[in-house]
């Protein structure tokens, strides 16, 4: 089956490989931080920040990525800046992609940290810092350790979703073949042309093996931190 | 090692102010669950901030409101064993017993990994984790991670309220060893009188949020007005006596205190150690004159010093036995009957079924100043 993927089908998939890593790697402080204010932080307009956070769960995608388009696109004042200091265009290339995805796929990942923080059993981190461990060292080795499990989860979940992604993406950086079409792109553009049935079979093939091999790889990586902690 | 604490923090409607000084070695705060015990030993590692006030361990001053002195607890260098043991799960016993260790300065370390398992017995537990562990394994995982961080002050809450009685006897000789080997102050919560009377050396009272008395074991159990805190069937002393010897084949182990030898249940004590020895007051019985033939074998010879009220129908008498104090509660009508006066010689008879297991403690503890 793989040798029949042409060389079109193979640039999606390592395209969508890539867009899904750099966004989850992306998406990681982000989400790690918001899930420490969110699960820790006292401060007013938290609420404003966890809805904030949520948005994306329950906007249409598409409203999502007219947005990111407002804001990140050529003229607009984000895509504006980030051109000119950096020289750093995200419209329609594969970079924005891995934005949009990041962006889509940050509440799940925000969730599952938070939940995993808030575990946590803060008189662990009481003991380590009469052991002499200060906030930075306490972090490092009781919290996130600790909740490395929801890391893991939350990693994975927003990949995961960052591979499922369609409306944003498409919204935002468009469906150019070998620039910006990832494997659902790709799916839809098959599904439009005649005789495209295969082709859009044998991606959906190749989606549904990723998503399998990430929820395992997950679990596997789970059961082997849990079963740390459990003495085996 | 001079601990003072004077601390004042209110929540939840409940105030504590506490004042105490204490140089003991093994200071225990004694009182009701509820009373602020755990708050005030929170207040000194630094888990929680008191409202006003100064705490301070030898001249080391860790809190004080006026100065704007509020050391984080991670600079304290204040151990502190809890009563959840609250060992952490991802590492291993090795990794626990060394996390303070490692954020410790060298110059500031003291004792060894090697020592401090071997004192503990925790050296095959090493490459455990801590959710295969007993309770008692646990505690003395904790009690060591504590040591290796090398602190100045040891902190115990309630260490041993979570274990049964039999893992309680396992971990109280660690304790005594730790107090009497390592030199180290030891601040011990507690609400079981028999645990302090056992192991302290200096009480603090502590209830509704306050310091009721501070003095040493025999102070505190001895006096009448605080019955209502240690317990009115709680009156009792402290003697600190020596081994003379083993008679294995009767059971028995004859110990001395310079008022006379008791008779005790077979000590596993080698001759010459110093046996603490908790009598209570109800356990003992006077005689005046010669108390002809007895089946009680331990006679001490004492003097009446006070005869003071309790609860009808007794009174309870206190007696010095060779410069030491003991209590005698006896009814009202019998030290009628003895003519019993200050000044009087007297012999307290104490039965040796009254001297169970739980009435011993080891090693030596020096009276406090």
């Amino acid at each position: 089956m793989f040798d029949s993927l042409d060389p079109a089908e193979w640039t999606a998939i390592w395209l969508s490989l890539r867009v899904s890593l750099v966004a989850t790697i992306g998406a990681l402080p982000l989400g790690l931080l918001a899930a420490f204010l969110l699960a820790r932080g006292r401060f007013p307009g938290r609420s404003l920040l966890d809805g904030l956070v949520h948005l994306p769960l329950v906007m249409p995608p598409v409203v999502t990525g007219y947005l990111l388009l407002l804001a990140f696109g050529r003229k607009g004042p984000v895509g504006i800046f980030l051109e000119r200091a950096f020289g750093i265009v995200l419209a329609f290339r594969w970079t924005g992609a891995a934005l949009a995805a990041g962006i889509m796929g940050l509440p799940l990942m925000v969730r599952a940290m938070r939940l995993s923080l808030e575990a946590v059993d803060r008189r662990l981190e009481a003991a380590a810092a009469t052991l002499g461990g200060n906030v930075a060292v306490v972090l490092l080795t009781i919290t996130l350790p600790l909740m490395l499990p929801g890391i893991l989860a939350g990693m994975v979940l927003c990949f995961a979703r960052a591979l499922g992604e369609f409306g944003a993406t498409i919204t935002f950086v468009g469906n150019i073949p070998g620039v910006t079409q990832t494997i659902p792109t790709a799916i839809y553009t098959d599904i439009q042309v005649p005789g495209g049935d295969p082709a859009a079979l044998r991606l959906t093939v190749i989606a549904v093996v990723l998503a399998f091999a990430a929820l395992l790889a997950s679990d596997a990586l789970a059961r082997r931190v849990g079963g740390r902690m459990l003495g085996s | 090692m001079t601990l003072s604490v004077d601390a004042r923090k209110s929540f939840g409607g409940f105030a504590l102010d506490a004042k105490f000084t204490s140089s003991g070695r093994l200071t225990a705060l004694f009182g009701p669950s509820g009373g602020g015990k755990t708050t005030l030993v929170n207040l000194i590692a630094g888990l929680e901030r008191p409202d006003g006030g100064r705490i301070a361990v030898d001249d080391a001053v860790v809190f004080d409101r006026h100065a704007a002195i509020d050391l984080p607890t991670h600079r304290r260098r204040v151990g502190y064993v809890f009563q959840d043991g609250r060992l952490f799960p991802h590492l291993t016993v090795r990794g626990n017993l060394l996390y303070g260790r490692r954020l410790t300065p060298r110059h500031e370390r003291w004792g060894s990994l090697d020592r401090i398992v071997a004192m503990l017995g925790i050296g095959s537990l090493l490459r455990r984790r801590p959710a295969s562990l007993s309770g008692g394994e646990k505690q003395r995982v904790a009690i060591g991670r504590a040591l290796l961080a090398s602190p100045r002050l040891l902190l115990m809450d309630e260490p041993l309220a979570a274990l049964d009685q039999a893992r309680k006897e396992e971990i109280i000789p660690y304790v005594e060893r730790l107090r009497d080997e390592m030199r180290l102050p030891i601040v011990y919560v507690s609400h079981a009188i028999e645990e302090v009377a056992r192991l302290a050396d200096t009480i603090v009272l502590v209830a509704g949020g306050r310091v009721i008395a501070t003095g040493s074991v025999n102070d505190i159990l001895a006096r009448a007005d605080l019955r209502r805190h240690t317990g009115q069937a709680e009156a009792s002393v402290v003697l600190l006596t020596r081994v003379v010897g083993h008679d294995p084949g009767a059971g028995v182990t004859v110990v001395e205190h310079s008022a006379g030898r008791l008779t005790l249940p077979l000590l596993a004590d080698a001759a010459g150690a110093i046996v603490r020895l908790r009598l209570r007051a109800r356990d003992i019985a006077l005689a005046v004159g010669d108390p002809g033939r007895l089946s009680i074998r331990n006679l001490l010879a004492a003097t009446v010093v006070e005869i003071a009220a309790a609860a009808p129908p007794f009174v309870e008498v206190r007696l010095d036995i060779a410069g030491d104090p003991l209590v005698a509660s006896i009814t009202r009508d019998a030290a009628r009957a003895l003519e019993l006066r200050p000044g009087l010689p007297v012999t307290a008879l104490i039965k040796s079924s009254a001297l169970d297991r739980f009435s011993f403690g080891h090693g030596a503890v020096p009276a406090t100043e």
